[in-house]
């Protein structure tokens, strides 16, 4: 300790840390004072005072260090939001950060390190990176937020499950096919939100995502209700099966036969169509169309004054956003081979939108980051054995996961309440593209 | 006025609920002059306004736009992007309404959305980056860069216009109804805020629209300095109805409007009053 805390601080930070853990107190009390358990006459109280002083402490001692060494600003908060400079650094890195990522992307299947659990990780990542690349679509570009996202991520796998396995097409042509319904699935969703502001077209988008859902379980004899789909085709090379035969995949290529083919082949997939995601993105924002969805997202008004149509540029929004939710649903179905309405819950839907306003909206770069820390990052923690040495041979770190979640989830907001990378590369220049500040670009207000 | 008219407002009557904003309003815009309307806070020009431009749906009344070419539209039956787009009427905001987030160029790409849609095969072409989208696109940036030099911002055309000070944003927004290629620029208070060297440029700026581009503009304006010196006609409204309609200078004397639009002293009041009686009994 640095020794020369002026005494006027040292009280106004035991003031503050006593708040601090008065606020502890109300929330450790019911949630960890009290336990429940079962007993001959049925349940019994169980009160355990010393994890609630435990706690209370913890965040005493924890808040008042934190004001006297860490925050020297009187109001801690204030300051900590958004540091322009790390922003900037962020993106400027970004100039890097890409093509290290497209790089480790593309050779992750041949480390060495990576065995068939990593390798089922990155393509769990990368279906995630290609949902939140889609939806960036419409609630970073277009501004038009949408809850029920997850319903295009099912209508692209029910589809492609359904047309593979009763009309029995390879998953070349299912895959087209599966994002043009899915895609019409985007604009049935929205004409009736087109009038639809902010937090009404919310709603209505989290509504159409549990209408979804609700049909896909209700509707047995079409999608086999809760029982889902389940044999659905395997991915082929190209028309050459991943199987130990004489026509595998190995067989032909003069290989052992292995497992991991499938998954190398399933992981490059995901990646190509990622990468197809990318690109499409990249370019539609240079063209008219993206430049309006911008627009539309900055002044609906005045988009309607220069003769947009910004009915048909939402539709637009909603259409191509949700082909791309229905690729990774196509690939989700091919790669799981069985499919229920229990994957397309809400939560998925609140977890792609958490990536994408994590990432930083609009921001391809930041849904990667976003993602690896949101899927990647929690998944991980299953492998951190370290923690049972501290916390006993019984602690599980992967129960921890909602709460390690909701961490990354405040400490990102409170960092960058933007996201990660919040600036906006314009889209033409005359000299250079200069990055423009957050507090610049609209959000849209749907 | 002996020139065509371009924009014949017969019988505009605007209700919100009970209020009458508009009553049975009529005049005419002559082609490729300006025509100001005027009249003191709340007299409805900016309803009159916003019926042109297709923001409000006229309770009553019929609006004529001729085109250079012989067509005409009927504004009160048209959403208001097709009356930008195919009517070709453009306009500002009087709270400004630029791209903030977007750069100078950017603002003026988005204004030439529609030829550049046609361009790109409404996206499928420009995917596939087709050589005349880019033909196309180049034209559209020569454009916007033509509009960002003639009113001065070239210097910042990379800049987000955010960042631009008020009186440049005004300028921005011309610039970017401009760049729609209107035959009819509705301008709605476009000297509010702008300082004394602000205001003569644009009104320097505006004439050489009007003269060098031969569109017509429309606006409704509170600086009478601006209005005077560029109006060739000039229509008060007070009220919701029309109380002058004439050339400046006669619309300056008509005790009418010195007393609804530019206040007298309280004496004068009655004098006008006295003269009114006498001149126009109602």
């Amino acid at each position: 300790m640095s020794g020369i805390v002026q005494p006027g601080r040292l009280t106004e930070a035991s003031k503050d840390a006593a708040i601090a853990a008065l606020i502890a107190f109300a929330l450790a009390a019911p949630l960890l004072g009290l336990k429940t358990v079962a007993a001959t006459q049925g349940l019994e109280l169980v009160q355990r005072w010393h994890l609630v002083a435990a706690a209370v402490a913890i965040v005493f001692t924890g808040r008042l260090l934190l004001r006297l060494l860490v925050w020297r600003t009187r109001r801690p908060g204030v300051e900590a939001t958004a540091p322009q400079s790390a922003g900037r650094a962020l993106a400027s890195l970004g100039k890097a950060t890409g093509p290290a990522f497209l790089l480790l992307a593309l050779v992750w299947p041949l480390l060495p390190t990576t065995d068939r659990y990593l390798l089922d990780l990155g393509v769990l990542v990368l279906t995630y990176v290609l949902l939140a690349w889609g939806l960036n679509i419409v609630v970073g570009l277009a501004g038009l937020l949408d809850l029920g996202y997850v319903a295009f991520y099912a209508v692209g796998a029910y589809s492609y499950a359904l047309l593979a396995q009763h009309l029995g097409w390879s998953f070349w042509v299912c895959l087209p096919i599966a994002g043009i319904l899915t895609a019409l699935w985007g604009i049935v969703l929205g004409f009736p939100v087109l009038r639809l502001r902010g937090d009404y077209l919310a709603i209505v988008t989290l509504a159409f995502g549990e209408i979804i859902r609700l049909i896909l379980i209700n509707w047995y004899e079409f999608t086999g209700g809760p029982d889902g789909i389940s044999g659905i085709p395997r991915p082929s090379f190209f028309g050459i099966p991943f199987t130990d035969e004489d026509q595998g995949f190995a067989a032909v290529f003069g290989l052992d036969y292995s497992p991991m083919h499938r998954i190398v082949f399933l992981y490059y997939l995901v990646l190509a169509l990622a990468l197809v995601t990318l690109v499409v993105t990249i370019r539609l924002r240079r063209l008219p169309v993206g430049r309006a969805w911008e627009a539309l997202r900055e002044d609906e008004i005045a988009c309607r004054s220069l003769g947009i149509n910004t009915r048909n540029t939402k539709l637009t929004a909603f259409a191509i956003g949700a082909m791309f939710g229905g690729f990774a649903g196509a690939f989700f179905a091919t790669r799981q081979g069985f499919i229920s309405p229990e994957s397309f819950v809400f939560a998925e839907s609140a977890l792609i939108l958490a990536i994408v306003v994590l990432g930083g909206l609009g921001s391809q770069l930041g849904i990667v980051v976003a993602a690896l820390l949101m899927i990647g990052g929690i998944e991980m923690l299953r492998n951190i054995t370290w923690l049972k040495a501290v916390f006993g041979p019984d602690f599980d770190p992967a129960l921890y996961r909602m709460l390690l979640f909701g961490l990354i989830m405040v400490t990102i907001m409170v960092w960058r309440p933007r996201g990660l990378i919040s600036t906006r590369l314009p889209t033409i220049a005359l000299a250079d593209r200069k990055r423009i500040g957050a507090q610049l670009v609209g959000q849209g207000r749907g | 006025m002996s020139a065509e008219a371009i924009l014949t407002v017969e019988h505009l009557t605007m209700r919100f609920g009970g209020v009458v904003a508009v009553d049975d309003f009529s005049f005419q815009a002559a082609r490729e002059a300006i025509t100001a309307l005027i009249g003191p806070n709340g007299a409805g020009k900016t309803t009159v306004f916003n019926c042109i431009t297709g923001f409000y749906r006229p309770s009553e009344g019929m609006l004529t736009l001729r085109q250079r070419d012989g067509r005409t539209h009927l504004l009160e039956r048209l959403p208001e992007h097709e009356i930008a787009r195919w009517a070709r009427v453009a306009r500002t905001f009087q709270n400004i309404r630029a791209f903030g987030g977007m750069t100078l160029l950017e603002n003026l790409m988005v204004a030439q959305h529609n030829p550049l849609m046609r361009a790109s095969w409404w996206t499928v072409g420009g995917l596939l980056g087709l050589r005349s989208f880019r033909v196309a696109e180049r034209a559209a940036v020569d454009r916007a860069r033509y509009w960002l030099e003639k009113v001065g911002l070239l210097a910042r055309a990379d800049e987000p216009s955010a960042s631009l000070p008020y009186g440049a944003q005004r300028r921005l927004e011309i610039a970017r109804a401009m760049c729609s290629e209107p035959e009819l620029l509705c301008l709605d208070e476009p000297a509010a805020g702008l300082n004394a060297r602000e205001s003569a440029e644009l009104t320097a700026l505006l004439d050489d629209i009007r003269r060098q581009h031969r569109v017509s503009i429309l606006l409704v304006e509170h600086d009478m300095s601006v209005v005077m010196e560029i109006s060739d006609h000039v229509v008060v409204l007070d009220y919701g109805e029309k109380i002058a309609d004439g050339p400046p200078q006669q619309v300056k004397n008509d005790p009418r409007v010195i007393a609804a639009y530019l206040g007298v002293s309280d004496e004068e009041v009655d004098e006008v009053e006295h003269a009114l009686e006498q001149g126009a009994p109602q």
